[in-house]
């Protein structure tokens, strides 16, 4: 008998081997396991057997089982993970077919610059101030220092709608309207984004419509020092560490003194290219102490307050930051050109 | 204004200070300086020839055959075309192997079988503009003065070899817009002296007193005429020199009378005119203001009406100058006159920019009495102006001018403290260093403790008050030695305010939901102004537009956005998402300011999603740009207060558009645009929003609370109801959340039926109902108790019944 369980267990063990599927591995152990299976007929038989013999080849017959089930158990493991290894194979996708897109839009390039003007301020404590696009001539000039009949009137031909209303040619109303409100109480620090207008046949340089952004900050004892230190972190900030500053005497009816602010070209680095017409500068913004006449206007003691103002065309900005050669792209509204201006920028 | 390089060193000295240089210290010190030209550059190989020989070309009738002497041993034989060479003349000849203008090398040529070594050239083919060239030589060769030697340097004898700064003047510059006026300002920069022009004094046997009499009326206009008579003029052209500064200064020459009255006016700024005496038909000079009405013919041969606000030159009847802008015809100096009446005058600014500007006429003088001359030139310049009309006219000077003067000229007189400097500009001068700088200036300055007192040449009208003044300090100081600080002052913490948070939130929920920002113009046609308006106005329209296309403002921003639609889908751009916020403009009384109200709106079409290898293409419907809005009102908390009505409104569509109401109020609308529209405009089918932003932004948001996540579980109930097709899904949401009450939580659509198995005029639509209560656990029977009675109501009020 003991010859007939070692036979039935290289007999299973060999079958167990061989199995390929799990139903098959099933098979095999329900024929040689089950009640039915040779070892139990095998152990039927040991009634013949002496005393002695019988706990032998029960201890026997036990082991062979168990050999077999251990085997089966094994083999069961190794069929289930080839099976699944069969499925995840046939469930392969190609990895470099395009994702479903999500969809992205993105911010006007001259609402990018103006909101990147207005942070860059807002984080030195200006607040940002906005008035209306169609003005009071008072505001638009007279408050400004720029009478009827002034000549740097002309600089800037304007859309007339009545004898005393226009479309605004400048956002420094809005910095005559805040001081008002002010009521002769310092200080006062804002910056005025917003569209102007001004009476110019549209071309490659010029729009009739444009964004203008501007500073002031009145209070007792602001210097002209402030501006330029003011305008040296903005343009660090805006444009880059390794920029220079210049400032050049200009004229604006609203400041006195006025200045122009360059900035070092980065193109050549200020050796002169065609970028900065071969001066090593490039003009950014107008400034300057606010006149006197100004801050009377408006109620401030000229004598008690000083102030400065600056300001400048994000257009402008927007063209020499991302290379834009032509203003009326910024109104085409070409969605190839808006959809360049998505991107996230250090 | 152009300056010459070498005409300025006649006023100061620019020794060791190259044309560049000078260029850059001037713009850094007050005056930008927006080029330096040679006009020569490029050119090469221009010299003086001598015609000795012209015959006609036997081939060709146009063509001259020329001998000139090119001062070489032997002349050379150039074919010219001009129809005014001729022999004797002294002409610029590109000889070969020359480069003109253009990189225009110049060969040896056979024109129709003769050899030509050369061209003899305009002054146009130098590089000279045209408008600049004498009438004499505007379509042929210039011909120089018989002095010119045969081999010399052409380009120097037109000053083409000068160095012409182009000064960038502002308005309150006017001093630079002479000669004088650069030297001074050089002289400060580099401190040296200027030089001013010498004068000859003349005597005659005749006063010009008996010539003529001159009276104003218009004293305020004119307070102060100067009036001189040259006799015996001959009039020819002016000397080459002359010829050349002036055309280099942008100034066409004429003759040497007119020639020296643009010189010195060049020169001095002071503007001048020659009258021819004889024309003027009298032997008195009247000032007034025109009579509305009267005409006069100008020297541009044209006919202008003039108003009484008008100064004129009279010769005390009839007008013989429209006064600082432009001389009269009938009064014009020409080829026969031989006694000049020269008018040296102060016109205030306002009188003559009136006239200016009516007759859209800016000449050289009334650019200058627009912004101020300096009333102490104005006798000096006549004075010039006569002895140069001695000098090259051959005339002889009468004694005297006559005058009418009621100007008073008083210098303007400016105190400051250094104190004041120094805290304006944040410096820490000395009292020298300040009293050097205007020095430097030629500014009279008294000094008395810390005050300095300037008294300010006439020359510098810009200069009246302290900041003026602390100007010029700072400017010559040099604003690259100011300091750099920031304000020290106290100012509260800045920032937005809220309502220009709520709007960055606004864009940005837009541009993350994949909707691209426009920027469009707030002018457009009249028709295009109100469609698609909000609320209703009048239109407010430009008093004078620049052209029909820009000549309103705009109610409403979706035309505009249609147009972004259209010019790219004309440029294949198909699908596209934009959005735009910006101010629109509603008529108010007609002497106030419109009411602005910011609007947002959008405008979809296309795909607004797809992914073709995987057979996804979702076009942009109506329930996308709803969904849009229904998202941004999400995220501006305020989704309960909104509901949709379907509405007409022109050029919407009539089946697709809702007007949104906002806690009951009409704030804009949502649909797809008229198909009629669609195709007058050659678009895709287009759905577009517009809100008013101002109403939106308005409503006040609670601030965020945290509600606590339920802990017991929620049962979903689900019906289908069958109703008319007319019957909104928004009015059934309505009445079953009505009827929910507190255990209901969330109802949602999730099927919709109108398909054929339908009984006509039906509709089958489905809601899912959850219900929970977040203090327990709900029963069947409470849940089946509050369902019943939704069902119940939703029977009652909209006539649903339950689907099988
Ligand atoms: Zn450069």
């Amino acid at each position: 008998m003991k010859e007939r369980l070692q036979e039935l267990q290289a007999e299973a063990l060999q079958k167990v081997e061989e199995a390929s599927s799990l139903k098959g591995l099933n098979d095999i152990r329900v024929s040689y396991l089950g009640k039915k299976g040779p070892i139990t007929e095998v152990l039927r038989g040991m009634g013949k057997l002496s005393a002695e013999e019988r706990p032998v080849i029960g201890a026997l017959a036990n082991e062979v089982r168990e050999a077999i089930a251990e085997q089966i158990e094994a083999k069961q493991v190794q069929l289930e993970e080839a099976a699944i290894a069969e499925k995840l194979a046939a469930e392969t996708i190609d990895v470099t077919l395009p994702g479903s897109p999500v969809r992205t839009g993105s911010k006007h390039p001259l609402t990018k610059v103006v909101e990147e003007i207005e942070d860059l301020f807002i984080s030195m404590g200006y607040a940002v101030a906005e008035g209306p696009e169609v003005e009071k001539d008072y505001y638009n000039f007279e408050a400004l220092n720029l009478p009827k009949g002034h000549p740097a009137r002309d600089m800037q031909d304007s859309f007339y709608i009545t004898e005393d209303i226009l479309l605004r040619t400048h956002t420094s109303p809005v910095q005559a309207r805040t001081m008002e409100k002010h009521q002769g109480k310092g200080p006062v620090k804002i910056i005025c984004p917003g569209k102007v207008y001004r009476r110019d046949n549209d071309d490659a340089t010029h729009s009739h419509q444009f964004m203008q952004i501007e500073g002031l900050v009145v209070d007792e004892n602001i210097r002209m020092s402030d501006l330029k230190g003011t305008l040296d972190v903005f343009a660090k900030k805006m444009f880059g560490e390794d920029r220079e500053i210049r400032l050049r005497p200009s004229f604006f009816p609203f400041t006195e003194p006025s200045v122009e602010m360059d900035i070092s070209c980065k193109v050549c680095g200020g050796k002169g290219c065609s970028v900065c017409k071969g001066t090593g500068w490039i003009e950014i913004l107008g400034a300057g102490m606010v006149h006197p006449n100004v801050l009377e206007m408006a109620g401030f003691d000229s004598k008690k307050y000083s102030g400065f103002a600056f300001g400048m065309g994000p257009e402008r900005i927007a063209m020499l930051k991302y290379g834009v050669d032509d203003i009326r792209h910024f109104y085409t509204n070409d969605i190839r050109f808006l959809k360049q201006f998505s991107k996230h920028e250090e | 204004m152009f300056v010459s390089y070498k005409w300025l060193q006649e006023y100061v000295d620019l020794s060791g200070i190259s044309p560049v240089e000078l260029a850059e210290k001037i713009t850094k010190s007050g005056i930008e300086v927006e080029g330096v030209e040679k006009k020569s550059e490029g050119i090469k190989g221009v010299v003086i020839g001598h015609v000795l020989e012209k015959v006609k070309h036997p081939e060709a009738d146009k063509l001259n055959i020329c001998q000139v002497d090119l001062g070489q041993e032997t002349p050379v034989q150039i074919i010219c075309g001009a129809p005014n060479v001729d022999k004797g003349q002294k002409v610029a000849v590109a000889t070969v192997g020359a480069v003109l203008p253009g990189n225009f090398k110049i060969k040896k040529a056979k024109l129709r079988g003769e050899e030509s070594n050369g061209m003899i050239c305009s002054l146009q083919e130098l590089g000279i503009e045209p408008k600049v060239v004498a009438k004499d030589y505007s379509s042929g060769i210039f011909v120089f003065p018989s002095e010119a030697e045969a081999g010399q340097d052409a380009l120097s004898l037109l000053g083409l070899d000068d160095a012409i700064l182009e000064l960038g003047l502002t308005p309150n510059r006017a001093d630079a817009m002479s000669m004088l006026g650069v030297a001074y300002e050089v002289g400060a920069i580099l401190g040296r002296e200027v030089k001013w022009p010498e004068i000859s004094e003349h005597s005659s046997s005749e006063e010009a007193s008996g010539y003529i009499s001159v009276k104003v009326d218009a004293k305020e206009d004119n307070p102060l005429y100067v009036a001189k008579v040259i006799k015996d003029v001959k009039i020819g052209p002016s000397p080459l020199w002359m010829q050349t500064l002036l055309m280099n200064s942008g100034i066409r020459p004429h003759n040497n009378i007119v020639d020296i009255t643009n010189y010195v006016l060049l020169e001095y700024g002071q503007p001048l005119h020659a009258f021819d005496y004889n024309k003027i038909g009298s032997k008195e000079i009247l000032v007034r203001r025109a009579s509305e009405g009267e005409k006069i013919v100008t020297l541009d041969e044209a006919e202008r009406t003039l108003k009484a606000d008008h100064l004129v030159i009279t010769n005390g009847t009839d007008p013989i100058a429209l006064a600082g802008v432009m001389g009269g015809a009938n009064s014009e100096v020409d080829t026969d006159t031989t006694t000049v009446l020269l008018e040296s005058a102060y016109f205030t600014g306002g009188v003559i920019r009136k006239a200016s500007k009516d007759h859209g006429l800016r000449s050289e003088a009334s650019s200058r009495y627009e912004k101020g001359v300096d009333p102490n030139r104005v006798r000096q310049a006549a004075e010039r102006a006569a002895d140069l009309m001695a000098q090259y006219a051959g005339g002889t000077v009468l004694n005297g001018s006559v005058t009418a003067d009621a100007l008073q000229i008083e210098p303007a007189v400016v105190s400051i403290t250094l104190e004041k400097i120094n805290r304006v500009l944040g410096t820490h001068l000395q009292m020298d260093q300040v009293q050097s700088i205007f020095k430097r200036l030629q500014f009279t300055v008294d000094v008395s403790g810390d005050e300095i007192t300037v008294t300010v040449p006439t020359r510098r009208g810009d200069i009246t008050i302290e900041e003026d003044l602390i100007e010029e300090v700072a400017r010559l100081f040099g604003y690259d030695n100011l300091p750099l600080t920031l304000p020290v002052a106290e100012t509260g913490p800045g920032g937005l305010t809220s309502y220009q948070l709520k709007r960055r939130k606004v864009r940005s929920f837009l541009e993350g939901a994949g909707l691209y920002q426009a920027v469009t113009y707030s002018l457009t046609t009249n028709e295009k102004a109100n469609q698609y308006a909000l609320e209703t106005a009048d239109t407010i329209r430009l008093a004078m537009p620049m052209s029909e296309e820009r000549s309103t403002l705009r109610l409403s921003i979706t035309p505009q956005l249609l147009e972004i639609l259209k010019y790219n889908i004309a440029r294949q751009n198909d699908s596209i998402a934009i959005y735009e916020t910006g101010s629109v403009f509603l008529k108010n009384g007609e002497h106030e300011l419109p009411v602005e109200k910011e609007h947002l709106a959008g405008a979809l079409t296309g795909l607004w999603h797809s992914q073709l290898w995987q057979g996804e293409k979702k076009p942009v419907d109506f329930y996308v740009a709803k969904g849009v809005l229904e998202g941004l009102f999400s995220v501006l908390g305020i989704s309960e207060a909104v509901s949709y009505h379907p509405a007409a409104i022109p050029g919407m569509h009539p089946g697709r558009t809702a007007e949104i109401k906002l806690n009951g109020e009409a704030v804009g609308f949502v649909g797809q645009i008229h198909p009629k529209v669609q195709k007058d405009m050659d678009l895709k089918e287009t759905f577009v929003f517009e809100l008013s932003l101002q109403s939106v932004l308005k409503v006040h948001v609670e601030p965020i609370s945290y509600t606590s996540i339920p802990r017991f579980p929620s049962i979903t109930r689900d019906i289908a109801l069958v109703v008319d097709r007319e019957t909104a899904a928004g009015q059934i949401y309505s009445v079953i959340t009505e009827a929910g009450g507190k255990l209901l939580k969330e109802v949602s659509v999730f099927d919709l039926y109108e398909g054929e198995r339908m009984e006509q005029g039906k509709k089958s639509i489905a809601f899912s109902l959850k219900y929970l209560d977040p203090e327990r656990t709900l029963t069947d029977e409470e849940v089946t108790k509050a369902h019943n009675k939704v069902l119940k109501t939703v029977e009652e009020k909209t006539g649903a019944a339950l689907r099988a």
